[in-house]
């Protein structure tokens, strides 16, 4: 039976997790709690295991041991229609976006959707799509191919195609990255209207701190394959413990 | 904390042979297990063919019509000797039906399409689009692989078809040109010693070397890692790996044919 999460409740919860790439050990005992509806920044330097950590969550990784339960499931025990049904509520943003170059915007968007939820009529296949390009604020470049986009319009297809199964949780893999500071605010906004509108709960893997002030309700500080501290923007920083001292200034907050 | 050495079992070199081995073996076998598993992509199959032929039709006949015109050309002085010239068309067509369309179709679509099923597949893997399907609860292999596989053991014995006619036009035009034998006494000459095995070896011979190609390639595509190296990598891997195996088929079928001629 489906479990019916109410605002508070934990919706993502990682207990212990560690996760090597032969010597290479990235997650060495990771725990944390992301609760419905809330916005969970995921903060730390490149390479220490952000975007495997997600990855994780939706089953693209396996992990060496301890539990990764998303939606109540332990995702690494999921095969099949099982794995299938707990993707279909999670939305996976790529750090590069992973548009299928050889597809328009439309069949992008398309693509998940045909596949999905079948017998959709042609009519009501164009209103969800032309719905979510809306939402993203892109819907004049439905008959556009992802190498006639910038990075910052390729984000947010990207958004809009997970968007479009309407998922329950949100995974953002860097979502700034790469982009121009205006841009990067533009996709702050959209990732705080996309929580408001469709009710999502979301993680975002960042190193920018301004998209992490922006966004995150919380903040989990990832280092050296665990995370330091976990709270508020204004929790985490505050603190005398070097390394986090060195990264915020290292760091440029406008 | 002491890094941890790694333990093989016969060596690395080999130990890494036997494991790419049984990658492959497990590959194969998925791909018959999804084959009949879920919704067929038949758009994206009749998509895939147009793609194959409209990629290797012009080269198949350039190279095709060669072949015919230059093996006519080569075989007449030895013909000649015995004054049998008027058994080129015949000899020719068994050349072309049995040995050489078969060959230059499949060595082509080795290199043309193998190539590309390589380097399209190894691109969307290093960029995360394989990725990208699987989180949105698409089945990769079965949109990525299974079309394209099917789609060259489908497209690759109709390419054989016409390039087998495209030769024997080749052979044709020496031949009337050098004996002025007429386009109808050509042909009926040409098909007399041709028999209906000659044909279905053929076509099996097609149909194994499009699946070997196929397979190949997106085995070498979905299994690319390391970024663009990678993509090269694979589009190469796919290439030769194919034209290794299509040699090793084209010996194997040629002797099981020869039994049944026996």
């Amino acid at each position: 039976m489906e479990e019916d999460f109410k605002p508070g409740e934990p919706v993502i919860e990682v207990r212990d997790l560690y996760k090597s790439f032969g010597d290479l050990h990235v997650l060495q005992g990771v725990d944390l709690t992301v609760n419905k509806g809330e916005n969970m920044v995921v903060l730390g330097r490149s390479g220490t295991g952000k975007s495997v950590l997600i990855k994780i969550m939706v089953g693209l990784l396996k992990q060496d041991r301890g539990d990764c339960i998303v939606l109540g499931k332990e995702v690494s025990r999921l095969e099949g229609n099982d794995l299938r049904d707990l993707r279909l509520k999670i939305g996976f943003s790529f750090q590069n976006s992973a548009l299928y170059d050889s597809m328009t915007v439309r069949e992008n968007l398309e693509f998940p959707l045909v596949r999905n939820i079948p017998n959709l009529t042609r009519a009501e296949i164009d209103e969800q799509v032309e719905y979510v390009l809306d939402a993203v604020g892109l819907l004049q470049t439905i008959n556009q191919v992802p190498a006639e986009l910038s990075g910052g319009q390729r984000k947010r297809i990207g958004i809009a195609r997970t968007l479009i199964l309407k998922p329950e949780i949100m995974l953002y893999d860097e979502p700034t990255a790469g982009l121009d500071p205006i841009t990067c605010l533009e996709i702050n906004e959209l990732i705080n209207e996309v929580k408001e509108k469709y009710q999502t709960t979301s993680i975002i893997i960042t190193h920018d701190l301004t998209c992490a002030r922006e966004t995150g309700d919380r903040i989990a500080m990832l280092l050296d394959g665990k995370f330091l501290k976990t709270g508020t923007f204004e929790e985490v920083f505050d603190t005398d413990e070097e390394r986090i001292k060195s990264f915020y200034d290292y760091n440029f907050i406008q | 904390m002491s890094a941890k050495k790694k333990q093989f079992v016969y060596g690395k070199n080999l130990d890494n042979a036997l494991l790419a081995v049984y990658n492959a073996y497990v590959f194969f076998i998925r791909f018959f297990r999804e084959v009949f598993r879920g919704r067929m992509e038949f758009q994206e199959i009749v998509r895939q063919c147009y793609a194959i032929g409209n990629r290797s039709l012009l080269l198949i006949s350039l190279t095709g019509f060669i072949t015919g015109m230059v093996f006519t050309k080569q075989s007449r002085p030895s013909l000649s000797e015995f004054g049998a010239t008027s058994w080129l068309p015949s000899l020719v067509a068994i050349a072309i039906v049995r040995a050489l369309a078969p060959l230059v179709t499949a060595l082509i679509s080795a290199g043309k399409i193998g190539s590309s099923i390589g380097a399209e597949l190894g691109s969307m893997r290093v960029t995360e689009q394989i990725d990208a399907m699987e989180v949105s609860a698409v089945n990769p292999f079965k949109f990525l692989v299974v079309t394209r596989v099917l789609a060259c053991t489908i497209a690759i014995p109709v390419l054989m078809f016409y390039c087998a006619l495209v030769s024997l036009l080749g052979a044709f035009l020496n031949v009337t040109l050098n004996e002025g034998t007429s386009f109808i006494a050509f042909f009926e000459n040409a098909f007399e010693q041709i028999t209906f095995l000659d044909i279905w070896t053929s076509v099996a011979k097609a149909i194994a070397y499009g699946f070997t190609i196929g397979i190949v390639g997106s085995y070498q595509g979905y299994n690319a890692s390391k970024g663009t190296e990678g993509v090269g990598k694979a589009a190469n891997s796919a290439v030769v790996t194919s034209m290794f195996l299509i040699f090793i088929e084209e010996v194997i079928i040629v002797q099981v044919s020869n039994y049944f001629r026996i």
